[in-house]
């Protein structure tokens, strides 16, 4: 027998209150799981933004369009290595309600801006063979179960053609994969399709991506290119894509406030609720206590027994709800592709979960401990 | 000086131990001196509230006394601090409780074993003494069974194997009969005196009962704080 032991049988000596205080705990990290999933998606698209590419847009909003003679005055400065423009189509399949991303661009210049999209070279030339042709992430393509080649008639909730319709025909050419399922959501389409064909709008695009040849001069370029631009009628505000994604997410709110403050409310409850009933269990077992200390067990070793029941309670909860957890997000991430691309945890979630769990055992299982390891075996026999 | 010859076990000089209710002063020792010899079965008698068990605490180590000197197996323990005292416990005393005192999560054997978790042993090795232990009390074959599943004498019986497991210099017994029939405290009493005359243990047992004090070989009356006159 170990001190291990000793902590295990404690443990198990009210079944049901063990019961319902794991629950507790595990349903806390189940949540705590959960919300860390959704964080990650709405922040995978910052962990992926290039340090390398700027994002030029309408001083006021990137709803507000610039001319697409911009480009071609930002592909003429120093430091700049590839330009190109993207507008946001507002695409849906079918049910208008699931809007996915849809950008005209001017395709031949796509993998310079984004050299890590991977596209087959026999698919790539069939694209540019094609006006209509689509070029489909392959997370896309999975979530609405496309197939290379098929004809896919698109929406658009903003342009119609200049003959008043909204629908789009396209067929899809192509397919690119990429690290990450998050930036597969998306499609691009031939500008001159797009320009040539919408009623309104033209040569006005949404915003400019550029790559520059040295990151470190992010700030500067970005400058210099506001610069140029000001004083016109349309005046710029450029932004590394990584700030560009931070805003576009915030949109959305701050999801990391909200979801810590969620979890901070969780875990102080719990912090009250499983403290409460690790005092009531040193409390039921202060004559047994008060007898150990008689045998010869120091305060230390008392105060150890303790915490360590309360961290053992804990990380075992915690681990539960860290593993249903786990198992929720891959379950709803497998169904939630086209809305939450980037629904995962990732391996430092779940390391700062059973961080957490220890410093949770370690805080419910501090007053009882202490007033354990102070116990007085005169007093405390006394009493019994 | 500190250390002292062990033909007394237990020495005490002018111990005095006192509490205080609010303002009130209550002193429980006065002025006491009593010394053991080893390998002695003394027992302590006397009316509830004549400081018998506060006597049992200051000697072993559970409490500290006012003013006064106690030397127990050569230590002067009354200036040790806490975490000596509960090291200097483990190695010397053995405690025996009127109500076992035993783990109700716990084996017979897991609570045998329990002094040993503060020694530098293996599993099997603690195991092994914590079996000689329940030998000796004669329980090898309760040895699997929770404190629940057995009598009262048998809890008494783990208990005992409890306090000298870690072969210990001197065995404190707080009534150890108190809450057994007059036949199972016979028993105990029994094997208290076994433990004494064969495996040579030092007993000093608080008890009420005149019957259980006759089969110790010295007896200690105690009224208010002072010692009485012995009888043999």
């Amino acid at each position: 027998m170990g001190t291990l032991h000793l902590i295990r049988k404690n443990l198990g000596r009210k079944k049901l209150r063990t019961t319902f205080t794991l629950l507790s705990i595990a349903i806390a990290f189940v949540l705590f799981t959960l919300l860390s999933g959704i964080n990650q998606a709405f922040n995978a698209g910052l962990e992926l933004a290039g340090a390398d590419r700027l994002i030029t847009m309408h001083r006021m909003s990137f709803i507000q369009p610039i001319p697409i003679s911009y480009h071609r005055r930002i592909e003429a400065m120093d430091g700049v290595e590839a330009v190109g423009h993207f507008t946001w189509f507002g695409a849906y399949f079918q049910n208008p309600r699931q809007q996915f991303s849809l950008q005209p661009t001017e395709l031949s210049g796509l993998t310079d801006l984004y050299p890590e999209y991977q596209i087959p070279e026999d698919q790539w030339q069939r694209l540019m063979n094609n006006q209509t042709g689509l070029l489909v992430g392959q997370g896309l393509l999975d979530a609405y179960g496309w197939e290379l080649g098929q004809q896919v008639p698109l929406n658009s909730t903003i342009f119609p053609k200049s003959d008043g319709s909204y629908a789009w025909p396209f067929q899809i050419e192509a397919v690119f994969t990429q690290e990450s399922t998050a930036n597969e959501i998306q499609a691009f389409m031939h500008w001159d399709y797009f320009n040539e064909a919408r009623a309104f709008g033209q040569d006005q695009v949404g915003w400019i991506v550029t790559r520059i040849a040295d990151p470190d001069q992010s700030a500067e370029i970005a400058a210099r290119i506001d610069e140029r631009f000001a004083n016109s009628p349309t005046e710029t505000k450029t932004s590394s894509e990584q700030g560009w994604t931070a805003s576009f997410a915030a949109q959305f709110g701050n999801i990391g406030l909200i979801v810590q403050s969620i979890l901070a409310c969780v875990f102080f409850t719990l912090l009250l609720i499983a403290g409460n009933t690790m005092a009531q269990a040193i409390r039921e077992r202060t004559g047994e206590l008060a007898v150990m200390k008689t045998i010869g067990f120091p305060d230390s070793r008392i105060v150890a027994m303790v915490l360590g029941e309360s961290v053992l309670l804990a990380v075992v909860g915690g681990l539960a709800g860290i593993g249903l957890g786990v198992l929720f997000v891959q379950g709803a991430a497998a169904s939630l592709t086209q809305f939450l691309p980037g629904l995962a945890v990732t391996g430092s979630a779940v390391a700062t979960g059973l961080v957490l769990a220890v410093l949770l055992g370690l805080l419910t299982g501090l007053v009882p401990a202490w007033q354990a390891g102070r116990l007085r075996v005169v007093e405390a026999m006394g009493r019994r | 000086m500190n250390e002292k010859t062990l033909d007394h076990i237990v020495e005490l000089k002018g111990v005095t131990k006192t509490y205080h209710r609010g303002r009130e002063r209550i002193e429980v020792l006065k002025q006491l001196d009593l010394e053991i010899e080893t390998g002695e079965f003394a027992a302590l008698m006397g009316p509830s509230g004549s400081g018998k068990t506060t006597l049992l605490n200051l000697i072993g180590g559970l409490d500290h006394p006012s003013a006064g000197e106690i030397h127990v197996s050569g230590q002067r323990i009354e200036r040790l601090g806490s975490r000596a005292l509960a090291k200097w416990r483990s190695n010397h005393i053995g405690f025996i409780f009127q109500f076992y005192n035993l783990m109700p999560v716990l084996t017979a054997q897991r609570n045998v074993e329990l002094p040993l978790l503060l020694k530098k042993m293996s599993s099997k090795e603690r195991r092994d003494r914590a079996m000689t232990a329940l030998e000796i009390v004669g329980l090898t074959d309760r040895a699997k069974h929770l404190p629940r599943e057995l009598s009262g004498g048998q809890e008494q019986r783990v208990a005992i194997a409890r306090a000298i497991v870690s072969d210990p210099d001197l065995l404190l017994a707080d009534e150890p009969t108190g809450d057994l029939d007059r036949d199972t405290a016979g028993d105990i009493l029994e094997l208290l005196q076994t433990l004494n005359t064969r495996h040579g243990k030092t007993i000093l047992m608080v008890t009420h009962d005149p019957a259980a004090a006759d089969r110790a070989g010295r007896i200690v009356h105690m009224d208010k704080g002072r010692l009485l006159e012995e009888a043999a």
